[in-house]
């Protein structure tokens, strides 16, 4: 029986186990969300299409599923835009559908027309604009391929609004032929002995570990692994609960506000074992500073990623899951006392800390209580700025897929509908958004979403009234002056959430911290807590960008450049 | 250094698009980018000549094989192979040099393929050095318009 191009796609996302659609609709997707009336796929009417976007983004991150989002045409799609280079930083498998209008009207400046398979070429891993319905199903197969395999990312399908009502009857085909695709799971058996050799007779070896742990799924072997030779364990800021941070080799994140001994050991090591990493400038500071006594091995999917910025000794393309196991069995076990003590050291003598006095509670105690209160057992997004830095270094994440934030491209605004997706893919969790007054407000529309759909997200914003991570650049190198970042003209967030039909609460002294933590979490429904802080916070440790570990600035240390 | 790279790519709406995004976002530079139907029509190869240091050199491979549309890329330069340039220049004829012009064009293997009152269309294949050389010789007498395809390439012997 012939089927709408509409119902064609309907069905094929329910055939590939799609529980739920983000998005906004309109005009130029008119007929598709007239199927999905009928359709037993539950649509996430989010506020904005960002919003759509990135609660895809969040319920692929915490699922690892595909997330799928539907908009209408220009704005809709446009809107979407940044929701898909943020998906398309971290690597993310997502599957974008964008209304388009009528076959014969595109190029000629219609009504929302925009060339959004134009826009989103750079930002997307692949996409489509369906001129032939008999290619939509095609594509469509495609996309869900492409998007979740190999290094995942995001593709958009771009569906011209005349072929969703026209019909066809044509089989739809299950496989999909790539001739041009075929990423590499299996790393080359000789590279790997080559890095179990290089592995082998090191003496002061350093993991260093990103995303691609939580993509692979190899958090088990690389536990084994790093027990088996005595590793110790630095991670980016993807790669968080990738590695147990309660681990004694866990030297938590490295980086510009990593901990001072992570950083002090990759710039000790003789040998930098990279895994699902990708040598970022917030990760190496100077180049050519960065691990300078180390030969580098590189353990990526994307063989790209590899010698890009830094040039590996030994790369292996591969699975990050696949390489692991087979190279476990040729790590010989070895003790390096020695160089564990000399971690253990730099870790007693650079811990990470902060002053814990004063009315104000301090972020980082926040971060510690909100740890505490949910057991570690919590899915944590964040928007980005110093409130997710803190959240980096002060909650211990443990587990794969509890951190839930936007690193590559830093997108502010990304963690609270991301909370959403996230909580929608794993209804039983706790899910927070840790945030900051100026990244809430940008995109705290989705408040409307979470009262709509009843999700329990709670929000934590970190407010001190200031674009506090810019603020804290400004003092430290632009002499104080403070262009810009002072949010005033805040709204009063408990008032907010409360015209929204979530609860609200203020903390403004450290030790009502806990409790409201405690009744916050105790409430089924959405809660936005503003916790006052100090305005001028800053997040220590900081190497300057561009510098190295002997240039830290640390608390109590810096003073003398404002 | 300077590299020849060919790649095979399905014969698609916005392959190009695609290429020449990845080189102006990546910030690569290219001499000269040329596509065209091969053998098969629904492949196509795009040949391109780019410069620059051995891990840029490997970024552009990597990064065009990493477009879901590229089939296969090769780098010629490791490889012994031929490449061809086809120039088509309108020479400017003072009075009296006519034969000097058709005797370069006769020296260098060229046509002339449009004779004019004033100028003379000439046609030349070959590499982009030949091609360079006939140019220098043609400025004394004035270039009023040119044209280039960009290199084509292709390995030899039946190996690829």
């Amino acid at each position: 029986m012939a089927k709408t191009g509409a119902q064609i796609l309907v069905d094929m996302l329910i055939k590939k186990g799609v529980e739920y659609v983000f998005g906004i609709p309109g005009g130029a997707v008119l007929p598709l969300f007239d199927t999905l009336y009928d359709s037993p796929i539950k649509f996430i009417l989010t506020r904005h299409e960002q919003g759509a976007g990135h609660a895809a983004d969040g319920y692929a991150r915490a699922t690892g599923k595909v997330g799928v989002c539907l908009v209408t045409s220009g704005p809709g799609a446009t809107n979407l835009t940044t929701a898909i280079a943020t998906a398309f930083m971290d690597s993310t498998p997502m599957v974008a559908i964008t209304g388009q209008v009528k076959r014969k009207f595109i190029g000629s400046d219609a009504f929302q027309e925009a060339d959004i398979t134009g826009i989103t070429r750079p930002i997307t891993k692949h996409n489509y604009l369906i001129k032939d319905i008999r290619d939509l199903p095609g594509a469509v197969n495609e996309a869900f391929h492409i998007a979740s395999t190999g290094r995942c990312g995001p593709v958009v399908i771009d569906l011209p609004v005349d072929i969703t009502t026209e019909t066809w009857d044509g089989a739809i085909p299950e496989e999909v032929n790539l001739p041009g695709y075929k990423p590499r799971y299996q790393g080359n058996p000789r590279q790997i002995r080559l890095a179990a050799e290089t592995i082998n007779h090191s003496r002061r070896p350093v993991v260093y570990t990103g995303g691609g742990i939580i993509h692979s799924g190899c958090h088990k072997e690389l536990l084994e692994m790093a027990e088996r030779g005595n590793f110790p364990v630095t991670t980016t800021l993807m790669g968080l609960g990738g590695f147990p941070e309660d681990h004694e080799l866990s030297l938590g994140m490295l980086g510009m506000h990593g901990t001072l001994y992570a950083n002090h050991a990759v710039t000790e090591c003789d040998l930098l074992i990279a895994i699902g990493a990708r040598f970022d400038d917030r990760i190496t500071g100077k180049l050519d500073e960065f691990a300078p006594h180390a030969k580098i091995i590189h353990i990526d999917i994307d063989p790209a990623s590899i010698s890009k910025n830094i040039k590996v000794d030994v790369p292996v393309v591969g699975d990050a899951k696949n390489t692991l196991a087979e190279l476990l069995p040729l790590i010989q076990p070895a003790e390096r006392r020695e160089w564990l003590e000399k971690i253990k050291e730099w870790k007693e003598k650079y811990p990470l800390s902060y002053d814990n006095s004063g009315v104000l509670p301090k972020p980082q105690y926040i971060i510690e209580q909100i740890w505490e209160v949910t057991k570690g057992d919590a899915i944590i997004t964040t928007e980005v700025g110093q409130h997710q830095m803190w959240t980096a270094q002060y909650y211990t994440f443990t587990r794969p897929r509890t951190l839930i934030s936007s690193g590559g491209l830093g997108t502010m605004g990304f963690g609270f509908p991301a909370a959403i997706g996230a909580q929608l893919g794993c209804p039983d969790k706790t899910v927070i958004d840790i945030a900051g007054d100026g990244s809430f407000q940008m995109n705290i529309q989705e408040l409307a979403t979470v009262v709509h759909h009843k999700l329990p997200v709670k929000v934590a914003i970190m407010n001190n009234g200031y674009l506090g991570m810019v603020r804290q650049w400004q003092e430290l190198f632009y002499k104080k002056r403070y262009s810009q970042t002072h949010l005033e003209g805040n709204p009063d967030f408990v008032k907010v959430a409360e015209a929204y039909g979530a609860k609200g609460f203020r903390v403004e002294r450290k030790e009502e911290v806990r409790p409201v933590l405690e009744k916050a979490m105790a409430i089924k429904g959405p809660v936005v807590i503003d916790f006052k802080i100090g305005e001028e916070e800053n997040v220590f440790p900081m190497i300057p960008a561009g510098k190295t570990v002997k240039d830290a600035i640390r608390e109590g240390t810096f003073g003398g450049m404002a | 250094m300077r590299h020849v790279i060919t790649a095979l790519v399905e014969n698609k709406v916005g392959v190009l698009a695609r290429i020449v995004g990845l080189f102006t976002s990546r910030g690569f530079n290219i001499d000269s980018l040329t596509v065209g139907e091969t053998e098969n029509p629904e492949l196509s190869r795009l040949t391109v000549v780019v410069k620059g240091d051995d891990a840029t050199i490997e970024q552009v491979r990597k990064q065009l094989g990493k477009v879901i549309d590229v089939i296969k890329v090769i780098d010629l330069t490791e490889t012994p192979y031929v490449e061809r340039d086809l120039l088509l220049v309108k020479v400017n004829v003072p009075p009296g040099k006519r034969g000097e012009i058709l005797e370069i064009v006769d020296v260098f293997r060229g046509k002339i393929i449009d004779v004019g009152q004033k100028d003379l269309i000439i046609e030349l294949s070959g590499t982009e050095d030949k091609l360079e050389a006939m140019i220098k010789l043609l400025h004394t007498y004035g270039i009023k318009e040119m044209a280039r395809t960009g290199q084509i390439a292709m390995a030899r012997g039946t190996k690829q």
